[in-house]
């Protein structure tokens, strides 16, 4: 198992970027994480995001509302994202797998609870979008007690000052939303990108990872000229959606191949 | 930032600013923009102005005679915000925030809505300032309060209708604040005395003057201060509105009623404090409605006001203090309530504003005539006119 960090390094070395698919737990059946991650990972995935469902996912567009109805209907708390990370893990999956869900669950969860189960099962990093550095002390310090790297958010609204306030107390990598909005696929990448990137960069030694609207290789070419890595989530969700059950794994895979080589 | 008591925006352990990043811009500068009118007189003159040409402030004091004498009991008096233009208490906060809107040079107002009250508000105040209003509402509420949505649409409101969730005022808030994050340049114009730090306390600011008013009126009328002060409490606006100017005096005790719905059972009710335990909801830390997993769980009222999975975080505070009691009423009771006070009174409550109303009715016998209760009318019941004659069986 690779921190995020021993990552991020070798990735340097070999000069090219992160590939970071996001897989919501228990979308679209319970089981379907197990199913995916490992093909995944063989098919160039650098780190994974997992995505923990909740009722009012505010940052959000309708895809991954859509598909956290579908993940809480399926049964998935917390709980049950620990225990795959751990299958995930016993099956082989070594590249660092960061948790991404709203505080709520996690806080009653209890934050101490989590940390220690999350870092027993192999969870490498947590995000969580509501979670804002103001209010992220309490738990950002158990995370970092079991050696969890919380991963701070930047925003193209972010001013100066606060990038500096940021990354000043971020670990692992920093989030870099890729746009001015909630989640979801998009035709068109932000054009004002890259002088986004170039604005955190220059605060910052962490690696710049985007998300938010990525979907295409043209994308995700974009996006390795200016950052470290890419983040792809609404868009994998889309293939599942059209795609028939048994031949799921193999679009998905298909797909991370597609873009592999731009970054 | 471990003391929470130290920091701005905190009601004891409670409140605080649960926002996504991109929000976080626009929220320090409207907490800078609050800032800098709330002790700028001209603001609050044009707001005073404003209060009494468009509003139609102060609202009335009525002793509820007839009321009183069914109940045999205390003296029931009613503070009329179901006489302030629009039908609620809503336009107050409206007013205040679309004038700090306009002062910050918006001109684009995203809001959300329940009962529809809200939105209506907000709708007339962007009439009046001219600002384009978007108004975000559950398509279940649109259902249930179609009068209030032709009032939006009639003012040049759009009205969008939110089929996520719930499809009630928890999920028009989720929209409003998606809508927020994607137009960071769009005032989100919050409608109680809820979410991130600084609407808690700016939308109590705005509603104080509920209390304000009925302080010197009840003097005026009764010779003396109210024992009891009643309010219904949704988000909690009209409530914290009322109780504010009251709260330095330790002998008026001070109920909030939440929506009972059908049972006290997750999924059935509104009632943060009897069903509810403490989170984060949509901003901020306070009781909300959630199972163990802390998924927030549905809600039911009938009075689409009060259907609300949190509630606004100075209450969890007073709650917790036991400066205010927090009980519930139920549908039927609420029901009985909006009945009562139209037969015997002449005045037809909102459905939320009815659950203060048989609260009022509940306690009024166990006190003496010489006493007195002050209840919050935060509304007119014309909105609810459809959906009551559904319940009561009768066809319009
Ligand atoms: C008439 C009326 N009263 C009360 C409420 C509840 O809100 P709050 O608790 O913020 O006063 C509403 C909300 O829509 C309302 O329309």
């Amino acid at each position: 198992m690779r921190t995020i960090q021993q990552t991020f390094a070798r990735l340097k070395s070999e000069q090219r970027g992160a590939l970071m698919p996001y897989l919501m737990v228990g979308y679209p059946e319970l089981h379907s994480l197990e199913e995916y991650a490992l093909a995944l990972q063989d098919a160039g995935a650098d780190l994974f995001e997992i995505g923990v469902p909740f009722s009012d996912p505010l940052a959000d567009g309708a895809t991954i509302q859509r598909a956290s109805e579908v993940a809480l209907q399926n049964g998935v708390n917390v709980g049950f994202a620990i225990a795959s990370v751990a299958t995930l893990r016993k099956q082989g999956v070594h590249v660092p797998l960061v948790m991404m869900g709203y505080y709520n669950p996690f806080l009653q969860y209890g934050l101490a609870r989590f940390a220690q189960d999350a870092a027993a099962a192999g969870v490498s990093g947590v995000i969580v979008p509501d979670l804002p550095p103001e209010e992220a002390g309490p738990f950002q310090q158990v995370l970092k007690l079991q050696g969890i790297d919380f991963i701070m958010f930047l925003a193209p609204t972010t001013p100066d000052a606060r990038i500096k306030q940021i990354v000043s107390v971020a670990s692992g990598f920093v989030y870099c939303v890729s746009l001015t909005g909630v989640t979801g696929a998009r035709s068109e990448l932000w054009d004002g990108l890259a002088g986004f990137i170039q604005r955190a960069r220059s605060f910052t030694d962490l690696p710049l990872v985007v998300g938010f609207g990525i979907s295409t290789p043209n994308h995700v070419r974009t996006v390795a000229q200016c950052a470290d890595g890419a983040i792809v989530a609404s868009a994998l969700i889309n293939i599942i959606d059209k795609t028939p059950a048994g031949e799921r794994t193999t679009k998905l895979v298909e797909y991370m191949q597609s873009l592999r080589p731009n970054i | 930032m471990t003391n929470h008591t130290e920091r701005p925006g905190m009601f004891g352990p409670y409140g605080g600013s649960y926002i996504p990043e991109t929000l976080a811009p626009s929220v320090a500068h409207l907490i800078a923009a609050y800032a800098a009118v709330k002790d700028d007189k001209s603001f609050w003159d044009e707001l005073a102005a404003l209060q009494a040409s468009f509003i139609g402030r102060p609202t009335a004091l009525t002793h509820a005679k007839r009321l009183t004498a069914q109940c045999g009991g205390a003296q029931i008096y009613l503070k009329r915000e179901d006489l302030a233009h629009t039908g609620a208490h809503k336009i107050n906060n409206a007013l205040g925030q679309g004038l700090l809107a306009k002062r910050m040079g918006k001109k684009r107002i995203i809001a959300e809505t329940g009962a529809g009250q809200h939105g209506v508000a907000t709708a007339s105040v962007c009439a009046l300032l001219g600002m384009e209003c978007v108004v975000y509402m559950g398509v279940d509420d649109i259902e249930r309060q179609k009068p209030n949505v032709f009032r939006m649409r009639l003012m040049g409101a759009e009205v969008r209708g939110v089929t996520s969730g719930s499809r009630t005022l928890k999920d028009a808030i989720n929209e409003a604040m998606r809508d927020w994050v994607s137009n960071p340049d769009s005032y989100y114009l919050l409608g109680s005395a809820l979410g991130p730090h600084p609407y808690p306390t700016m939308v109590r600011d705005f509603q104080s003057i509920i209390g304000c008013e009925a302080h010197y009126q009840i003097i005026a009328a009764a010779g003396r201060l109210p024992d009891l002060i009643i309010a219904c409490v949704g988000g909690g606006s009209n409530s914290i509105g009322m109780f504010h100017s009251f709260l330095e005096y330790p002998g008026i005790k001070m109920r909030g009623v939440e929506a009972g719905g059908r049972s006290i059972t997750l999924g059935n009710h509104a009632a943060r404090f009897e069903g509810g335990s403490k989170g984060v909801l949509q901003g901020s830390y306070t009781y909300i409605l959630q199972n163990s997993d802390g998924q927030i769980s549905s809600t039911h009222s009938i009075s689409a006001g009060l259907d609300y999975a949190a509630i606004g975080p100075e209450h969890a505070m007073l709650h917790d203090q036991g400066r205010v009691s927090y009980v519930s009423i139920d549908d039927e009771q609420a029901l009985d309530g909006f009945q009562a006070l139209s037969k015997l009174e002449g005045i037809i409550p909102a459905l939320e504003s009815a659950h203060a109303i048989a609260d009022a009715m509940r306690v009024a016998p166990t006190m003496a005539p010489d006493q007195i209760i002050l209840v919050n009318l935060s509304g007119r019941g014309d909105k609810d006119i459809f959906s009551v004659a559904d319940v009561l069986g009768v066809s319009l």
